[in-house]
């Protein structure tokens, strides 16, 4: 498949390995902050290539596992109503909320479907006026475009039974609270190339020079991530500090602009609270005002609901980087895929589930 | 979810005032939504996450990069910083 083959190359990837391992000298702990990366390291063993001083620690990306649990409650008491139809991408029915899933509730007669765009919702919403329509709006900068579209659409076409629960995450403010963490072992990022082809990497550059860190904006395919990890290595070996760019094809320095400029019309900044790591300063978007009528917590006034982890479940330490999934007690144990306790089990891009499907016998 | 994949563009149309297409994903055809790449030509790759493209494919930039990519590695230089751009921070 164009644009995907090319950058399986086993041949180049074995090459690039060889380069880093001509270019480190001493250890090294880099970070993939996207789930997508993560999965694709893990799958491809790509970790398992480099040399024992370059070690990947896995990032908080993945909107599944950071959705935090008083959402997905709220989303379980909102699609439990009789004339709600309520609509997700598959991957948010199996997270588990403090009482059940989703798919418990559609076991109990809710009306829960999946769709793959919120462009399905809206024409769900169409075809059943008679009923309220809820889209589950969560993700990082890259699902946003959609969702903002799907609210403009359904201002524009006047109807007045779609709206969104939101949360949405986002990218920079995450770093920023990983590398004020005391604990923080993190020395250089890859930064999510998806998330940078809509928002672009300008607002890398002062994170980069603030934290002295460098930062390599990088794909999604074994030679992407490979040249990303050799770029970044490469920086951090000459002692340089900035942000470079090995997702050229995609990404541009101030990313796809009229995707930013409706987000901003749509949403505003937010505090936001990430599933096992707490509140982010300014780490999310929520609706502007003019929108509420699209907003589905104030619609169906579940504002107030809160909620508390497993106390089992290390997958906060996880999406920091202190931690890996085997050094939680749970994993593998009462924590599988088919019974997950945290949401990074759930999630193909959740290292947990990634290490479980891919490492179990190691 | 983050994992967008690259289709071809095979048609674009418009509905109810937006700009949609065809994208083909390897023989898979889907409707897309067009609206942030309104540059947008039969022929050209994008680059698709929920159902929007959010992102043209750069032809030129991606044979550059392997291009380069390759120069390097036959060479056995392990220097590659003109693949990518440093951005002006030190
Ligand atoms: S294995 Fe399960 S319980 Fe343990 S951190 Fe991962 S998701 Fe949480």
């Amino acid at each position: 498949m164009k644009y995907i083959t090319e950058y399986r190359d086993a041949e180049l990837v074995k090459k690039t390995i060889s380069q880093i391992q001509a270019t480190v000298t001493r250890p090294w702990t880099l970070m993939e902050i996207c789930g997508g990366q993560t999965h694709s390291i893990i799958r491809h063993g790509l970790d398992q290539l480099l040399p024992s001083e370059v070690e990947l620690v896995h990032g908080p990306g993945c909107p599944v596992c950071v959705t935090p649990l008083e959402l997905i409650d709220k989303a379980l008491a909102i699609a439990s109503q009789p004339d709600v139809i309520f609509t997700s991408y598959g991957d948010m029915l199996r997270v588990p909320g403090s009482h059940g899933d989703l798919f418990s509730v559609r076991a109990e007669g809710g009306d829960v479907r999946v769709v793959y765009s919120p462009l399905d919702a809206l024409k769900i919403a169409r075809e059943n006026p008679e009923k309220e329509v809820v889209f589950f709006a969560i993700g990082f900068e890259t699902t946003a475009p959609a969702n903002v579209m799907s609210v403009l659409q359904a201002q524009r076409l006047g109807l007045e039974n779609y709206s969104i629960l939101v949360s949405h995450v986002c990218v920079p403010p995450a770093i920023r609270a990983i590398l004020g963490s005391p604990l923080n072992r993190v020395e250089g990022f890859l930064a999510a190339g998806h998330v940078c082809t809509v928002m672009g990497y300008w607002e890398y550059l002062p994170l980069a020079s603030e934290y002295q860190i460098p930062i390599t904006v990088t794909g999604f395919e074994p030679l992407d991530i490979a040249q990303g990890i050799l770029a970044t290595l490469e920086m951090l070996e000459n002692g340089q500090v900035a942000v470079k760019n090995a997702y050229k094809r995609l990404v541009t320095q101030q990313g796809n602009q009229s995707a930013q400029k409706i987000i901003a019309q749509v949403f505003e900044e937010c505090d936001r609270k990430w599933r096992g790591i707490g509140t982010i300063p300014h780490s999310g978007w929520r609706l502007r005002p003019e929108f509420a009528q699209f907003n589905a917590e104030e619609k169906f006034n579940v504002q107030d609901i809160q909620a508390e982890e497993s106390p089992l479940c290390i997958a906060g330490e996880i999406l920091q980087g202190l931690k890996k999934p085997r050094q939680c007690s749970a994993f593998g144990v009462e924590c599988t895929p088919e019974h997950p306790l945290g949401a990074t089990m759930v999630s193909d891009e959740g290292a947990c589930a990634a290490y479980y499907n891919y490492r179990l016998g190691d | 979810m983050c994992l967008g994949v690259p289709g071809k563009i095979t048609e674009i149309y418009e509905i109810e005032g937006l700009k949609m297409g065809q994208l083909d994903f390897s023989g898979v055809t889907r409707e897309t939504c067009l609206e942030y790449v309104p540059e947008a030509e039969v022929g050209q790759y994008a680059l698709v996450h929920v159902g929007f493209a959010i992102n043209l494919l750069e032809e030129e930039e991606a044979q550059e990069t392997l291009a380069l990519i390759r120069e390097v590695i036959a060479a056995g230089e392990p220097d590659t910083s003109e693949v990518s751009e440093v951005s002006g921070y030190s």
